[in-house]
């Protein structure tokens, strides 16, 4: 009798026992929950103890959390971090793409851009577009070789707000160029060759094709730039602007109530960054879809 | 007697100093089924690639339907036409791959209304119907609302089939279609195949199948090193090659 026949045979042969079945209990992993326990009464404790502490000053949290100076001070972080942010993505796609061309020129000025605005520090830009107007006090433009031309005063053009934007779009925008980058080449060149075949101009296989698939890619990290963004604006002060960090500093450094005045930014600051996050969700789920049937069938099918 | 659908005339193409194409001469009448084989390395994909110009050749001259593909003639000129005008022409020519290549992030019938909606303009609605009865032909009526990960290799293949289709081409450019697949789902795609070839479809394919280009295949050519060695009926080329090399190459195949 060979072995494969003393398998068969064994499976076909073989009956159901007649003992009880068994009743299954998992393990109980009590070394972790002993642990959670610990870590849950570290963190209440610890919680409490900043709470009960009249030293954080909560009641004068309380009166400056919404603080009209402090307000107009958010909305500024909040409008500085969305234009920045929408202005790096635009940057930066155009220059992930370009750093991504056939022609070498265009190549090589798009990874110059980035190597140069990566390299500096953005506070270093920030001061530089301010003080514009000491460097070329007149801005022109028009067309070359003709007398088509328009100036202003550099300092008219280029207000305070304007070089908070710039200076701090221009920078996220070589950052995000990277991203989007490496979202792209994540993408299988299969795809492309499939959009062309089709007859797409490689503009249209990029829009359609290409980025909505390198998006899942792209979006996590957004999310972390535009949160650090939120923080990163702060350096702002520096030109003069009162954003929400300079509001809170400036109101201290009048009544001296540091940490209340602190703890007041700090909150709104974990409120917009936890909207942040959830937006992020959303937008992930958005551009998940395609894996998420994929997900959903297969807890169907256990 | 009508014009060839593909004139491919002393057509020579190199990566670099390394030359991949070496003076190709193949005509494909309209209706006809060809099949190019041949050893790794031969040259059949970057030719089909050059016929709808994914590739620049470096001389000689392809024709589709009487139109110079990527260029504009002018006396003994040739002119690269913009891109706009290149994938005017590739709407035309389908193409299907080895790897499938379907969107991700489109379902099934998404994918084959992209390009009928996004390239011809047609409306929505319309491009839906004829997409659904595609579809259908190919037997993934049930599958329209499906994404690519969910469906087996041989569905993929198919929807990959249905979304070339939907472009009404005049010639299909098929490059190893079942090479990724599963031994049992090979016959699913060659089923399509056979039955576009029975409609009169004009197609180019590449292929390691030698029962296929045997049955269905009106002529074969083989190629090696980026020549054409020999071109004829699948008995002539199958069964009686003249040239060494082809036996040689079909002994290992089968
Ligand atoms: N992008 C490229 N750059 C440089 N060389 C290439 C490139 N693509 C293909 N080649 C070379 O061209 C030659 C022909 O390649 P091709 O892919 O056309 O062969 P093939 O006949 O399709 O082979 P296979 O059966 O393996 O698919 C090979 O020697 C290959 O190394
Ligand atoms: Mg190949």
């Amino acid at each position: 009798m060979t072995v494969l026949e003393a398998h068969s045979n064994s499976v076909a042969d073989h009956r159901p026992s007649e003992e009880p079945r068994l009743t299954y209990v998992p393990a109980k992993a009590w070394g972790t929950r002993i642990a959670a326990v610990a870590l849950l009464l570290v963190v209440v404790s610890f919680l409490w103890s900043i709470a009960s502490n009249p030293n954080f000053g909560w009641t004068v949290v309380g009166e400056y959390l919404f603080d009209p100076r402090i307000l107009s001070g958010l909305y500024l972080t909040l409008w500085l971090t969305l234009v920045t942010m929408v202005i790096g993505i635009v940057l930066g796609t155009v220059f992930a793409v370009m750093s991504m061309s056939g022609n070498v020129v265009i190549a090589t000025i798009a990874n110059a851009y980035i190597w140069f605005f990566r390299g500096t520090p953005v506070l270093v830009q920030l001061i530089f577009w301010y003080n514009l107007g000491a460097l070329f006090p007149e801005l022109s433009i028009g067309i070359p070789f003709t007398s088509l031309w328009i100036s202003v005063p550099t300092n008219t053009a280029i207000s305070p707000v304007m070089a908070a934007v710039l200076g701090l779009g221009l920078n996220e925008g070589a950052y995000m160029s990277e991203i989007i980058r490496s979202g792209l080449l994540a993408v299988d060149p299969g795809q492309r060759q499939a959009a062309k075949s089709l007859g797409m101009t490689s503009g249209r296989a990029l829009w359609r094709i290409v980025l909505p698939q390198a998006m899942p890619i792209i979006v996590p990290p957004t999310g972390n730039q535009a949160i650090g963004m939120l923080k990163t604006s702060s350096l702002v002060s520096v030109i003069a602007l009162s954003d929400l960090l300079y509001s809170v500093q400036t109101i201290y450094s009048r009544n001296y109530q540091t940490i209340p005045l602190l703890i007041v930014a700090c909150l709104w600051y974990l409120l917009a960054t936890t909207v942040f996050s959830l937006i992020q969700a959303r937008v992930e789920r958005h551009f998940g879809r395609s894996s998420l049937q994929a997900s959903q069938a297969r807890r169907a099918r256990q | 007697m009508t014009s060839p659908m593909v004139v491919i005339d002393r057509v020579t193409k190199s990566y670099g100093e390394v030359p991949v194409l070496r003076d190709i001469n193949l005509e494909v009448a309209a209706g006809e089924v060809i099949s190019l084989i041949g050893p790794s390395g031969s040259g059949k994909s970057t030719l089909l690639r050059c016929i709808n110009h994914l590739e620049r050749i470096q001389s000689g001259s392809i024709t589709v339907a009487g139109e110079l593909i990527g260029y504009r003639r002018v006396g003994n000129l040739a002119y690269e036409m913009p891109e706009k005008l290149i994938a005017r022409q590739r709407a035309r020519i389908g193409m299907v791959f080895q790897n499938f290549n379907l969107f991700g992030h489109m379902t099934a019938l998404e994918n084959v209304i992209e390009a009928p909606v996004q390239v011809l303009g047609i409306p929505r609605r319309e491009a839906v119907e004829r997409a659904g009865e595609i579809l259908a032909r190919v037997g993934l009526g049930d599958k329209l609302h499906t994404y690519p990960r969910m469906l087996s290799g041989g569905q993929q293949q198919r929807v990959a089939i249905a979304r070339a289709l939907a472009m009404k081409p005049r010639l299909i450019l098929f490059d190893e279609p079942t090479s990724a697949l599963d031994p049992e789902l090979v016959g699913e795609v060659l089923d399509v195949m056979r039955a576009l070839a029975a409609e009169g479809m004009t197609m180019m394919v590449v292929t390691h199948e030698m029962s296929f280009a045997r049955e269905v295949c009106h002529r074969i050519a083989f190629m090696e090193a980026g020549r054409i060695v020999e071109c004829g009926t699948p008995r002539e080329v199958l069964d009686n090659s003249a040239f060494e090399r082809t036996r040689a190459f079909l002994s290992k195949v089968h």
